[in-house]
């Protein structure tokens, strides 16, 4: 099938493509042409309007939860990637939490061969540890033949600088980067961020320096091992200030930010709303402030959406027992655009390296390239479409996000990869002739 | 006279005059305690839950007491655990409850926001009767209360909390109660009990016993936990005892009528010595009597507002 995208404006910053109200020629998904077309190329074509958007290579959510093996009844691969599509990205990867925990290369080919007819690239991140435990680290080389692309405790960080130093020396033959939950065990009996909220709500609390300490200590670690760390869901001002400092010293760091936690302060809790319990917890506004000048100066490499699925029954219980983590692939795009570009803290190149570029070269996944004879590997962005947020109408199982009825401006219109096209709730083939 | 809420889940936001109220509504209540027939019967026809998550005796007694003195049907509903545990989830429980056609809730349970959680779920008057660490509300309304008998008055007095104000929902109620009332509150404890914020509460921190006996009208001493986890916050009880015990001999030597509260229940020779739990400035029986009373007061005051 061949397809055009007309009047569209094609954005690759990478590759420091920047081109306004162009056209692109696809046939069997295969890139034919960027540029004006003639009359002979677009004959029998199907053709897209896409006056206003951009297209930029296909976005990539490095922190997902996909439940599967284990929680189907909250979300599956496939569903999963149906709400990655829906949310504007082409590829995921994710968290190895699972039951059982992905520490084995059967669960890693299981989670890859349930993606494997989708549009969404679905690549796991392998448990660093054996079941998660912190004692002895998993069998990484298997683990990355079968593909996986990095390795994290994730949910918990990784429990001793032992374990932790053996992680990073393993790993480092394959190049692949270490994913850490900051969170120091032994403060991290809480609910919520520590602070006047959490006095005034009667809640355990979990402090800020609980994270700090995490990093710290991995950073320390990295160095000295010469390992890569990604610290995932960072959230605090020092946690910001220690990866730019690290950065500046030519220490293998990397970092990812929710759009919860440049969004939405700790006062969200004040209505015990479970949807607002996550971990690590919402912070302050000075913890924001801070993110924000990291991801203007490139201190925060990634936005990524640790996207977690709860079931209702889970999260509509006492606060405190409720479980952590919001959903979060199809809120997204829309939350980095009404809080970032529409706010002019960043640009729209920087917001696509970090929501589409950036995570992939950390995990060492080809970019998608914009030219002739490339897959079509494109996410196409409307920045200025203005959207209620409405659950009921998402694509994942679970419907645990504080962001329902929010009003947002920018969202995705369509994805393509693999020969597959996801437009206004419709799946397209793309392939053959 | 009536209250500017249908329900009571804290003391946080509560206007002035609705203390003032339920204060006053109490003083009506206490002189029915005193007769040979203690029942009145203004709450005739109306079903009371108590529904404890979390055992706790005397405060569940004082509410069935309150009730049943105002002629209110009153129904116990224990469960241990949380709702997780059990099975049945905790909307389950309360929907089901409710169904059977209640008036009013009486909730103890060991997580914050419960009660706030229910007014959201049901459409009973809610009465918070200790949530967590966060509020217990009744407590601290029979603390002002009792303060309020013995001193003639609240505003203008010095109080200060001691014990372990972090994990205290008395401590909490306590501070919003007696901030509103123009009291000047200050908590007294080892600094790890005491929360990195409470200054923004427009709270004083003391750390030495003897300088907060000198500087206070009121003392109110919280019961120190001492199971395990609770255990991590002190060196050990000998120590806490040593230097945030109150004794006779301290009070002697700081010269001073303090007056003294303790919402029970006390450990001897711990947070006071039994000389000074048994002495002339304390008022820990008064309090429990004065509890019944300020209950009455609450179910009062919200039974009859629908």
């Amino acid at each position: 099938m061949k397809i055009i995208l007309k009047n569209i404006d094609v954005i690759h910053p990478e590759d420091k493509i920047n081109i306004k109200g162009t056209s692109v020629l696809l046939d069997n998904g295969i890139i034919s042409k960027i540029g004006e077309l003639d009359q002979d190329e677009i004959r029998e074509v199907r053709e897209f309007d896409f006056s206003g958007k951009i297209l930029v290579p296909g976005l990539f959510d490095m922190h997902v939860h996909l439940r599967e093996p284990g929680r189907e009844d909250e979300e599956t691969v496939l569903t999963g990637c149906n709400s990655a599509a829906a949310g504007g990205f082409t590829g995921v990867a994710c968290m190895p939490n699972t039951e059982p925990a992905i520490d084995t290369a059967e669960v890693v080919k299981f989670i890859k061969e349930q993606a494997s007819k989708h549009l969404v690239d679905v690549y796991p991140v392998a448990a660093a540890s054996l079941g998660r435990n912190g004692e002895i680290i998993s069998p990484m080389a298997e683990l990355v033949e079968a593909g996986a692309v990095a390795f994290s405790d994730d949910g918990v960080a990784i429990k001793t600088s032992s374990v932790l130093r053996r992680a990073f020396e393993y790993s480092n033959m394959y190049h692949a980067p270490i994913i850490e939950h900051a969170e120091d065990e032994s403060l991290a009996d809480g609910a919520m961020n520590e602070g006047i909220n959490s006095t005034l709500l009667g809640l355990p609390a979990l402090p800020s320096v609980a994270e700090d300490i995490i990093v710290s200590r991995d950073i320390l670690m990295a160095e000295y091992t010469g390992g890569r760390i990604h610290i995932a869901h960072i959230s605090t001002k020092n946690a910001v200030n220690l990866v730019r400092e690290a950065k500046k010293k030519g220490i293998k760091v990397t970092a990812e930010v929710t759009p919860h936690h440049f969004t939405l302060t700790d006062d969200s809790v004040k209505n015990y709303d479970t949807n607002v319990k996550m971990n690590p917890p919402l912070r302050t506004q000075s913890d924001i402030d801070a993110i924000i000048k990291g991801l203007k100066d490139g201190t925060i490499d990634c936005i990524a959406s640790d996207h977690a699925p709860h079931s209702i029954e889970e999260k509509e219980s006492e606060f405190q027992f409720a479980p952590n983590g919001i959903i979060g692939l199809e809120t997204i795009v829309g939350l980095s655009f009404s809080e970032l570009v529409h706010k002019n803290k960043i640009g729209i190149e920087e917001l696509i390296l970090k929501l589409s570029i950036n995570p992939r070269k950390i995990l060492n996944i080809p970019i998608p390239k914009f030219e002739v004879g490339a897959l079509a590997n494109f996410t196409i962005l409307d920045p200025d479409l203005v959207w209620t947020v409405d659950v009921s109408k998402f694509k994942s199982k679970s419907k645990n996000s504080p962001f329902d009825k929010r009003l947002l401006t920018g969202k995705s219109v369509a994805v393509i990869n693999r020969k597959k096209m996801y437009i206004d709730n419709q799946w397209l083939d793309l392939s053959g002739a | 006279m009536a209250l500017s809420s249908r329900h009571l889940l804290g003391l946080q936001g509560v206007p002035k005059e609705d203390i003032q109220t339920i204060l006053d509504t109490a003083n009506t209540f206490r002189e029915i305690l005193e007769r040979p027939i203690k029942k009145v019967p203004t709450l005739q026809g109306k079903t009371v839950v108590n529904l404890f998550y979390e055992s706790s005796t005397r405060t569940r007694i004082s509410f069935e007491l309150a009730e049943k003195r105002l002629s209110a049907d009153a129904i116990n509903f224990s469960i241990s655990g949380s709702s997780v545990s059990k099975g049945e989830t905790f909307k389950d429980t309360m929907k089901n409850i409710e169904a059977m056609k209640v008036d009013m809730v009486v909730v103890r349970h060991s997580a914050a926001g419960t009660p706030l959680y229910l007014t959201k779920i049901c459409n009973s008057n809610i009465i918070n009767a200790g949530d967590g660490t966060h509020e217990h509300p009744t407590q601290a309304l029979l603390d002002l209360y009792s303060i309020r008998q013995k001193v003639g008055r609240l505003e203008g007095l010095k109080v200060c909390i001691v014990g372990d104000i972090a994990h205290s929902r008395v401590a909490l109620s306590n501070i919003f109660g007696l901030k509103t009332m123009g009291v000047k509150v200050s908590v007294c404890g080892p600094s790890t009990m005491i929360p990195r914020d409470i200054k923004n509460l427009g709270v004083d921190v003391i750390y030495d016993i003897d300088e907060a006996i000198q500087e206070n009208d009121v003392l109110n001493v919280l019961r120190i936990q001492l199971e395990r986890k609770a255990r991590e916050y002190f060196p050990s009880i000998r120590e806490y005892a040593k230097y945030f015990g109150i004794t006779q001999e301290r009070l002697d030597r700081n010269g001073k009528d303090v007056l003294i509260l303790h919402p029970g229940p006390i450990n001897r020779g711990v947070e006071l010595s039994s000389e000074v739990a048994d002495g002339s400035n304390q008022i820990i029986l008064y309090q429990v009597t004065n509890g019944v009373a300020i209950r009455m007061a609450v179910l009062y005051l919200l039974g009859t507002l629908n």
